[in-house]
């Protein structure tokens, strides 16, 4: 509710990531004529990075509200309530959880108007949502994290540029096997965002394939599993001291 | 003390507190170093196959090619982050005491526009050493090369007399976007990836018409020594300057009859 009262928290995830992807797909359309290349639209090849980006903005934004209660003392006050931390945790990532599914399927709706049609079908465009819920899950435990251990708005924008520097430097615009640099197709193959990338963009141009859906699915998990970890690890601290 | 004399004077105060702040806290001298430098290493490290598309011809490869696209965001945003720093005065209540004790109000922006040229050049040498350390390939003579940093510096004070109006008119920190998103689409709307030719559909028509695109293949032109379009360029950069001045000028007086 309160990220919807805030026009800019909704607009930005929804309107950045799809500029992006314009100037991109526009931009880098000429790579498609690399042989090897697996489709032949760069926006198709393209459209998996807004699910990613808009995760992360949507993340970002509402962990720095998160942390502003903590800042004001509402999260204090919240914990003299007889609600139980770990219900405001869970409360606090469905929220999250929600706006994602929400920017999903907005994506997914452009693109299609754009001309993209799932290689994997109407399934694959279920498959597509519940992909990104666990990878949304994932950024945003990591994002509360980030707002409990330190209580600070700046921390948690802090984590933008690195959450930005991932994402960039994963294979979100060129396939891992055309990467001609060795030391950067290396960094993208050890960079878990690549295997969010491929697994929705798996869906996107090429079908069912379980390989790049299974290691998308286990990178998803195990940022959610560690997210959540720390996450409820740092509200047991913060709910001690108060 | 003679009216030039007091603009200087108020120039130098606010560059070099503006300066201060941006050597001193890794908060702004961190982020304004490492976002070009990871734009660099991303796009080079991730495209360079790109030089493999049929009518990809650029003579020094594709790290230079991507340099000057580097170089020339370097220079806008190095301004456009100038401007946040106005609005950031504004908010704190600085620059109201600025503007009763500044003798010459327009010092106040050629302070500001100082210090932006400051923090790109700063920026700037830093890349162009990492690029150099990556093997860059060179091919434009000294007058050449500095003919390219010359566009920069012309971006860049361009970027911040432009930040500068918007800073001095919204006079919050919340304006971020407004001074910010321009210019990010400016210079995307460009043909950052590929040359003009290879660009195909909307976004070729939108490149053909953005001034940015001449700075570009100027800007590439130099560094390969195949020179194209720089009097344009050189053209196009002095109106830019000509024009914001005018537009942070007019900021400045809103500014100081709001009080």
């Amino acid at each position: 509710m309160r990220t919807a009262r805030q026009p800019a928290n909704v607009v930005f995830p929804l309107i950045f990531p799809m500029l992006l992807l314009a100037v991109n797909a526009g931009g880098l359309k000429a790579a498609t004529n690399l042989p090897g290349f697996p489709t032949s639209s760069f926006l198709a090849f393209a459209l998996a990075v807004p699910f990613i980006q808009g995760a992360l903005l949507a993340t970002i934004n509402a962990n720095v509200e998160f942390a502003r209660d903590i800042q004001t003392g509402f999260l204090n006050r919240l914990a003299l309530t007889p609600v139980r931390g770990l219900v405001l945790l869970v409360g606090q990532l469905g929220g999250l959880l929600t706006i994602a599914l929400v920017q999903a399927v907005f994506y997914l709706a452009v693109g299609t108007a754009f001309g993209v049609r799932l290689a994997s079908g109407i399934g694959g465009a279920f498959m597509l949502l519940v992909l990104e819920a666990v990878i949304a899950l994932g950024f945003a435990a990591l994002g509360s994290w980030a707002a409990l251990k330190t209580g600070s708005t700046e921390a948690v924008q802090g984590l933008f540029p690195v959450f930005f520097v991932f994402l960039f430097l994963s294979s979100m615009n060129m396939p891992r096997n055309l990467i001609q640099a060795d030391w950067f197709r290396w960094i993208a193959t050890v960079n878990p965002v690549s295997y969010l990338i491929e697994a929705v963009r798996s869906l996107v141009i090429e079908g069912w394939n379980w390989e790049a859906l299974g290691l998308g699915f286990a990178a998803a998990g195990a940022l959610s599993a560690i997210g959540f970890a720390l996450a409820i690890h740092a509200l047991w601290h913060r709910l001690e001291r108060t | 003390m003679t009216q030039f004399e007091d603009t200087i004077a108020v120039a130098r105060g606010v560059a070099w507190r503006v300066l201060h702040t941006f050597f001193t806290n890794k908060a702004f001298l961190l982020p304004s170093v490492a976002f070009p430098l990871f734009f660099f290493t991303a796009f080079v490290g991730a495209l360079s196959r790109i030089r493999d598309v049929p009518g990809f011809d650029f003579p020094t490869g594709y790290t230079a090619f991507q340099f000057v696209f580097v170089l020339l965001q370097s220079a806008a945003f190095a301004g456009v982050f100038t401007g946040f720093g106005i609005a950031r005065d504004f908010e704190s209540g600085f620059m109201r005491r600025l503007m009763v004790a500044a003798p010459n109000r327009g010092g106040i922006l050629l302070g500001y526009a100082l210090s932006a040229l400051v923090r790109w050049l700063t920026v700037v040498s830093i890349v162009t050493v990492v690029a150099l350390l990556a093997h860059m390939q060179v091919g434009g003579n000294g007058v050449e090369l500095f003919g390219l940093y010359l566009l920069g510096l012309l971006l860049n004070l361009a970027g911040a007399l432009w930040a500068a109006g918007v800073a001095m008119r919204l006079r919050t920190q919340q304006a971020a976007p407004v001074m910010q998103m321009p210019v990010f689409l400016i210079l995307f709307f460009a043909p950052v990836y590929v040359p003009l030719g290879l660009l195909q559909g909307w976004i070729h028509g939108v490149a053909s018409v953005n001034p940015v695109t001449a700075l570009l293949e100027a800007g590439r032109g130099l560094i390969s020594g195949d020179r194209q379009l720089t009097v344009a360029a050189f053209a196009i950069g002095i109106g830019l300057v000509v024009g914001f001045s005018f537009w942070a000028v007019r900021g400045l007086r809103r500014a100081e009859a709001a009080g």
